[in-house]
């Protein structure tokens, strides 16, 4: 975002296009890391109540159509989506306790693999950054990490117990494979692979004093560096929330002393007609941002600056 | 249910008079506490044949409505503190106001302070929407609360 001068000027989230499709509330969205390589174009995952996710890319006019409906292989709500790192495969976890992963053969999606493990919801799903391990976490309070092996098979590497309540969300370091995990028992939870052949365990609990939340940590974000976490990507931090609209802070200038001060710098209200579950700026385009709502759309914004 | 029933001998109050009331389409602006008690108050208690009114579980004053900021907010008091029909009541209410207002409305449901031994983790539970929206893809929970719902439009 840096081309984004914050000092002079207004910044505008401008409505690109909205996205309908999705019969149901829309939980979650990712952009498709590869797109440009190999002439992919510029791909979006989305997911929902509906069962489905769908598959939405921008077409040679610059209009965003839905290319693939990815159904049947779940009975319940899709809670999340994430892409590969290599951006071939999606894996999509639902309330059905199954995680599966897709995989465009031809011209169409099909399910290639399902991982089968939870004992209900899954509500997390994310690859880590090369693509070798799947985290997955559900209701049942445990995180479990997948490891690919060749020919779409996943073998189970670990089951991580230690939250108390259901795990909302897992998310890999950037760089490192360095798994954060958030739950409804207020706690967010580090967890590393050690030396020894003891496999993975928890090396930080960041309870309630350390993180400040009284309440359930719904979800996480590195910064693109991995030295910081939030929801957050390169400098502009964009949150969706109930009130139905986006925000976006950006780190002041004048820090505090022993830690980072942000300010809100955009307010979009009404940006859905009802709460805003995801927001995703696009890792290709980095002014584009993606957002999606109870009310069963996506919208596609551009950040712009206003004269 | 075979473990008995959690309260075996709820008090029974008189139902309140009807105010009839012109039949609008409950436009955004046009929402009041009234109207929203209209709509709960024929929900049948999961485990009784009375209604949430008649068991005093709700009254028009345990609902606020802030037309402005589009928010419903809801109080409610269990019959016995250990009422582990909480969170059924709670979902009920909450599938009866989507169901009857606008979808913008951002409602909010809590049991009365004091009127339930988890009282915290109750409150917990039935906002968090992710939970909700899990339960009520439960087939038996999902037609426990039908039950409850349909019986209200008798």
């Amino acid at each position: 975002m840096s081309e984004i001068d914050l000092v002079d000027g207004n910044l505008a989230l401008k409505e690109i296009q909205k996205l309908d499709g999705h019969t149901d509330r829309v939980w979650s969205l990712a952009w498709n890391p590869a797109a440009g390589a190999g002439g992919l174009p510029p791909t979006l995952a989305s997911c929902s109540g509906d069962k489905t996710a769908r598959i939405w890319q921008q077409g040679p006019s610059g209009s965003w159509n839905c290319t693939a409906v990815l159904e049947d292989a779940h009975n319940r709500t899709v809670r999340s989506c994430a892409w590969s790192p290599c951006g071939k495969l999606l894996a999509t976890g639902s309330f059905d306790a199954t995680t599966a992963i897709w995989q465009q053969i031809g011209g169409d999606f099909e399910c290639v693999a399902t991982l089968e493990g939870h004992e209900n919801e899954v509500k997390g799903v994310a690859w880590n950054s090369s693509g070798s391990f799947l985290a997955t976490c559900s209701r049942d309070k445990s995180v479990w990490i997948w490891e690919m092996q060749p020919g779409n098979e996943f073998d189970c590497a670990a089951v991580l117990h230690g939250h108390t309540q259901d795990v909302k969300m897992v998310q890999w370091h950037p760089h490192f494979d360095v798994l954060v995990s958030v739950s409804y028992d207020n706690s967010i939870r580090i967890w590393l692979e050690d030396g020894d052949l003891n496999g993975w365990s928890c090396v930080q609990t960041l309870g309630e004093t350390s993180s400040g939340h009284s309440s359930t940590v719904w979800a996480l974000s590195f910064s693109s560096g991995g030295d910081r976490m939030v929801t957050c990507r390169d400098g502009i931090i964009a949150t969706g929330a109930a009130d139905d609209s986006i925000c976006l802070f950006h780190e002041t200038k004048d820090s505090l002393v022993g830690g980072q001060s942000y300010s809100l710098i955009l307010k979009k209200d009404k940006a859905h007609d009802m709460d805003v579950n995801s927001v995703q700026w696009n890792p290709n385009e980095p002014k584009i941002l993606a957002s999606a709502s109870d009310d069963g759309s996506i919208k596609l914004w551009r950040l712009t600056q206003v004269p | 249910m075979t473990q008995g029933l959690i309260n075996a001998n709820p008090v029974v109050h008189a139902k309140k008079e009807r105010i009839a009331r012109a039949e609008d389409t409950h436009a955004a602006d046009a929402v009041d506490s009234l109207d929203v008690f209209d709509s709960v108050r024929d929900i049948r208690d999961p485990e009784h044949p009375y209604s949430l009114e008649q068991l005093s579980v709700l009254s028009e004053e345990s609902i606020t409505v802030d037309k402005k900021l589009g928010r419903i907010q809801i109080t409610f008091t269990p019959t016995v503190q250990h009422c582990s029909m909480a969170t059924v009541i709670g979902l009920c209410l909450r599938v009866k106001l989507l169901q009857s207002f606008p979808l913008h409305f951002k409602v909010d449901i809590n049991v009365s302070p004091g009127s339930h031994a988890d009282e915290e983790s109750v409150n917990k539970q039935l906002n968090d929407k992710e939970r909700v929206a899990a339960a009520l893809e439960n087939p038996s929970l999902r037609q426990l609360v039908d039950e409850c719902l349909c019986s209200s439009e008798l």
